[in-house]
């Protein structure tokens, strides 16, 4: 009954051109060699779970690989499905096993209850939709920024930056549940399957038209793993784009700083948004923007995707990625290195940290220095 | 194997149906109300070795066929196309007074003509003859033998019914223009073009841009022999211009073409060069006084032109041309004017307009080249980021002593010390819908690093690559020789190219080491590749071509006839029909040459004996055919009020008869008659 791992992935396409180890940013950062996994499949000759090659652990879903395959073989895919192989068998890390428990149990990764995921709105104003009531416009906030301190301030900037746009947007309060984007990644696709079944229920008894998420990771799912949930997804950089373009949202006060911008790789490489938040960046007055020389679709992944959030790396090397990133922002002068992504958030200000940068620059979401800008 | 053998035996004869009656003798078996007179056809089972055999029960579909109306004879034989094959019709159109024979085998495609000759030499009209196709549309497609056996027989059966009701029809000889028409001036268009002028024949060739030499003219030395690109070119270029029946149309397009193999009628757009060319004595101080400064092509954008320019020095023809999208008279009403006031002689002509030039040829030959892969569509090779990651036609460039830098090789003023080139960019890759390898650049990546070897004996040169191919006459001999000159070759694949500090950071993975490694550079190459040329769409649509799924125009038949089009008449050259090194680009269009020259040699073409007829009591005037025919075969006559056909013209393709609202036209040997016997036959079962 089971199906190799090259039928399954289509590893007899591959070529072993090393492409994929080659633009691997976790490659240079652990011992994994992607191309060596791929080849290990299609010969037959290597593990066949992530309990065998630990390394499948360390991917971050950055997806270069998979995008520059000369050949379509998707060895990203391959990775996540070693992991999947590792859950069945109940061989996951202790930390990623919390993180699916929870998640099934509380509908966040994060070990915490569902009654505390509105605490970050308790002292403002947001609109909450009662069960059935009719959203919409449906803000998003997503786990992370209803339970992680820090990226906490995304959703608070959020909200304060729709009301002042006058935005007639509801949320769906405790009600919400995590979107599965990384569930899928860490390779739990039964529960995936669980939480797409149950949005797509929610989101459908309250009539959502359209979705804006705080997440980049968030929207990605939404928007290509969801089957045809008929719902337009929109990461909030496109939203607040739009609402530059019609007028809507104004920015009268100046930040006067020089900013650089990190792509997301689940804003940029999965989905190629590039120049919407760019554009939003740009229309804060004041800014000084200052462009990294590895941008858009050369940007370096913060190694906080894919689950990575809840994994222990496996036998690192190097210098970790989001440390590289926050250097470079310093010595392009930059005052601000803003992100548009919650994990991006967390890994590179927790970067800032470790580089001992501290002092000489801030990480700042996008919508943060937006809502500066108020 | 063995069994295969034992099927070789001569063609076994299913005479008489269900009884053993003598074949010669043998009534007509079934009524068939509606066919002809008295039908007495032969029907062949070809088993194509075990190609048909295999899958479908021939002696099966011949016992059926024998039992068919009309079917005198019904044999199957193990390669109807052999001699023996054919030899077996023909005796028995003789033996047995056949009115018409149905070869159940192959696509029509390949063996028509065969078996229409075969029945042609024993006397009988070639348009007597049916094919059925038992093979790429049964045996080959599917597996079930009972079923692909009814399928053949039922396939038989139509062919039968059709067969029964076709007339002899004559081909016509129409007369061939002894003048041939060369599209694209590179080193395959002016070979081609060469060629035919020296067979006798006038030759008019057609190049877009104001000089002809294409890519080749942009090369350095060129692989594996390293002869100075130039100066193998230069002499033919100048061959064209001096060539007495070459009538060269530079900085000229197809307008339009219409027509057909023998008589193509074609208008060439000249666009105004503002140059008189009778005058011009290219003397070139209009061009070094020219005020007007533009990133020059031929040099890829690393050095400058004028407005009023020759692409490089050794152009043909040698006389400049104004490019008015750039020159101050053109773009600022009539300011400047420095060329005229320049020029001695009173060449320059800023009223000159385009002129359409409009001749007649009997075939073309279409040598339009390619483009090269652009890079800015893979940006993580940061092409676009990085002055100093550059194309492998930008490499041409600067290590040629006419290139921008005059030889000298240098990256911002400073020698380079580490040289990275990147094999298989935009080649090879499905990311940009490129599956195909492009030939070329294995071969030119070691001629270019060999080139920096020569010039920078201390440089780190370090060539990351997939695979490589080095299949040519000499390429491997040549490969060798690289690698000895202290040219690194790293088995593996870039992904990304960023900066550190002022130098390049190539990202790789050496395969043979399995792991990932990082090379710093002052310059990369990337070893782009050959893809099918932009803008060409208009002349493929008139030409009516087609392009492979790689995009590259498509030949007629990829092993036997790879310098044919499915257009009669028009032959394909150089790397328009695919990835090609010169060496091969010049063969082909030496065959293409040949194959144009051929029919102007004989004089005549058989023209196609289908062709359209119109029944005038049936014709409305409606004028809905005139609108739809490809070839202008049809014209309203006002006096009669109907549509009429002029066969010269028709070249039978059907579609006026589709389109017709009256049914008024007929395409003989695809009457409806026709058409609808072999449709009921087809649906009708066995026993309908
Ligand atoms: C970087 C690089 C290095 C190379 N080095 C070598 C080497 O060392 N040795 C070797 O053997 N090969 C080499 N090649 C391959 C070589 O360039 C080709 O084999 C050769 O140039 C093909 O000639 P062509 O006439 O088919 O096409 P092209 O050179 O492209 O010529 C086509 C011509 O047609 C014209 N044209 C296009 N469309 C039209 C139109 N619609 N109407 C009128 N005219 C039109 C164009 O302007 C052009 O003049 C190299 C290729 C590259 C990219
Ligand atoms: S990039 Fe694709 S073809 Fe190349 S080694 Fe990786 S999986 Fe194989
Ligand atoms: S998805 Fe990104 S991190 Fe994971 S293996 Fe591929 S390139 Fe490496």
């Amino acid at each position: 009954m089971a199906v190799s791992l090259k039928e399954t992935y289509e590893l007899l396409g591959c070529i072993q051109c090393g492409r994929c180890t080659a633009g691997c940013p976790v490659g240079f950062r652990t011992y994994l060699n992607v191309r060596k996994v791929v080849y290990e499949g299609l010969t037959e000759t290597g593990p066949r779970d992530a309990k065998g090659r630990p390394e499948a652990w360390n991917c971050t879903t950055c997806s270069n690989c998979t995008d520059r395959c000369p050949k379509g073989v998707k060895p990203m895919e391959l990775l996540i499905g070693l992991r999947s192989a590792a859950i069945e068998k109940g061989k996951a890390m202790p930390t990623v096993r919390d993180a699916l428990e929870s998640t099934f149990k509380h509908g966040n990764p994060w070990g915490r209850g569902r009654d505390k995921r509105m605490e970050w709105a308790e002292d403002l104003d947001v609109p909450v939709a009662d069960e059935g009531e009719e959203a919409p416009l449906l803000y998003f906030y997503g786990c992370t920024p209803a339970y992680e301190t820090r990226a906490q301030d995304v959703a608070k900037s959020l909200v304060r930056v729709f009301a002042a746009a006058g935005v007639p947007y509801k949320t769906l309060g405790t009600a919400e549940s995590d979107c599965g984007n990384e569930i899928w990644r860490l390779g739990e696709q039964g529960l995936f399957e669980l939480l797409v079944e149950g949005n797509t229920e929610l989101f459908r008894s309250h009539g959502v038209e359209t979705i804006v998420t705080s997440s980049p990771h968030c929207m990605n799912t939404f928007k290509n793993e969801y089957g045809d949930l008929g719902i337009e997804a929109l990461h909030y950089s496109q939203f607040l784009k739009e609402l530059l373009d019609e007028g809507k949202l104004e920015l009268p006060t100046p930040v006067e700083k020089t900013v650089t911008y990190h792509d997301p790789c689940f804003l940029g490489k999965h989905n190629e948004i590039y120049d919407e938040p760019r554009d939003v960046l740009n229309a804060v007055p004041g800014v000084t923007f200052v462009e990294f020389d590895r941008s858009r679709e050369r940007a370096l992944c913060c190694e906080g995707g894919g689950g990575r959030m809840w994994v222990e790396a496996v036998e690192e090397r190097g210098e970790r990625i989001a440390e590289i990133r926050v250097n470079d922002a310093v010595a392009l002068g930059a005052d601000y290195l803003v992100t548009a992504c919650p994990f991006c958030l967390l890994t590179l200000e927790d970067a800032v940290k470790t580089s001992g940068n501290e002092g000489k620059i801030e990480v700042v979401d996008l919508s943060e220095l937006v809502a500066m800008a108020l | 194997m063995a069994e295969d053998k034992n099927e070789q035996r001569e063609g076994r004869e299913r005479a008489g149906g269900a009884g053993g009656r003598g074949e010669g003798d043998r009534p007509t078996t079934g009524e068939d109300p509606e066919a002809r007179g008295d039908q007495r056809l032969g029907v062949y089972i070809c088993h194509c070795g075990v190609n048909i055999a295999r899958t479908v029960d021939v002696e099966k579909v011949a016992e059926a066929a024998s039992r068919l109306p009309g079917v005198a004879i019904a044999k199957t034989y193990q390669y109807m196309c052999s001699d023996p094959g054919q030899s077996l019709i023909k005796s028995d159109i003789e033996k047995h007074g056949l009115t018409g024979v149905v070869v159940a085998a192959c696509s029509p495609r390949m063996h028509e003509p065969t078996f229409r000759a075969a029945v042609g030499e024993a006397g009988m009209n070639a348009y007597l003859f049916e094919m059925a196709n038992i093979r790429e549309q049964c045996s080959w497609i599917h597996e079930d033998r009972e079923e692909a056996t009814d399928k053949a027989t039922d396939l038989v059966r139509a062919a039968v019914a059709r067969a029964s009701r076709l007339d002899r029809l004559t081909e016509r000889e129409v007369e061939v223009t002894p003048e041939a028409l060369v599209i694209g001036g590179g080193i395959a268009g002016i070979q081609a073009a060469l060629d035919i002028a020296e067979a006798g024949y006038r030759v008019h060739l057609v190049e877009r841009t104001p000089s002809i030499g294409g890519h080749m003219a942009q090369l350095d030395k060129t692989f594996p022999t390293l002869d100075c690109s130039a100066c193998i070119l230069t002499p033919k270029m100048v061959d064209v211009a001096r060539h007495a029946n070459i009538d060269l149309l530079a900085y000229s397009e197809v307008e339009e073409i219409t027509g057909y193999i023998g008589n193509f009628h074609v208008k060439v757009r000249r666009k105004a060069t503002s140059v008189d060319r009778h005058l011009c004595t290219s003397c070139g101080d209009c061009i070094e006084k020219c005020p007007s400064r533009v990133p020059s092509e031929f040099n890829e954008g690393m050095a400058e032109r004028r407005a009023i320019y020759t692409p490089f020095p050794q152009s043909v023809p040698s006389e400049p041309v104004i490019d008015r999208d750039h020159c101050l008279y053109f773009q600022n009403d009539g300011k400047c004017g420095v060329c005229a006031k320049i020029c001695t002689v009173g060449a320059i002509d800023y009223t000159m307009e385009d002129e359409i030039a409009e001749f007649d040829v009997g075939t073309v030959v279409v040598a339009t080249g390619y483009d090269e892969f652009q890079p800015k569509l893979k940006p993580e090779l940061g092409y676009e980021a990085y002055d100093n990651v550059i194309t492998g036609l930008e490499m041409e460039r600067l290590c040629s002593a006419s290139g921008p830098t005059e030889g000298e090789f240098a990256i911002g003023g400073k020698e380079p010390k580490d040289v990275v080139f990147i094999q298989c960019v935009g080649s090879r890759d499905e990311t940009v819908g490129n599956p195909y390898c492009s030939r070329v650049c294995c071969m030119y990546t070691a001629k270019q690093a060999h080139l920096v070897r020569e010039k920078l004996p201390k440089a780190n040169i370090t060539i990351f690559y997939m695979d490589i191919r080095a299949f040519g006459k000499g390429f491997e001999e040549f490969y060798d020789r690289v690698r000895k000159e202290n040219v690194i070759y790293r088995r593996g694949s870039v992904s990304e190219i960023y900066k550190k500090g002022e130098r390049l950071v190539v990202r790789g993975e050496d395969t043979l080491v399995g792991e990932p490694m990082e090379v710093e550079a002052d310059l990369v190459v990337l070893a782009t590749g050959i893809t099918p040329r932009r803008e060409t769409e208009e002349l493929v649509k008139q030409l009516k071509l087609s392009r492979s799924a790689d995009g590259f125009l498509l030949e007629a038949h990829p092993k036997l006839r790879p310098v044919d089009t499915p257009v009669d008449g028009v032959f394909l050259a150089g790397c328009c029909q695919g990835p090609k090194d010169i060496p091969d680009a010049v063969a082909q269009a030496k065959g293409a040459a040949s194959s144009a020259i051929a029919p102007m040699a004989k004089g005549t073409v058989m023209a196609e004996a289908l062709t359209a007829s119109i029944d005038e009591d049936l014709c409305s005037g409606c004028r809905i055919c005139v609108s739809v025919c490809p070839y202008g075969a049809l014209a309203y006559d006002e006096e009669d009020d109907v549509s009429k056909v002029n066969e010269a013209l028709c070249k039978g393709c059907g579609v006026c008869a589709a389109a017709c609202p009256s049914g008024a036209i007929t395409m003989s040997h695809f009457t409806s008659e026709q058409m609808l016997a072999q449709v009921v036959a087809l649906i009708g079962g066995s026993d309908g």
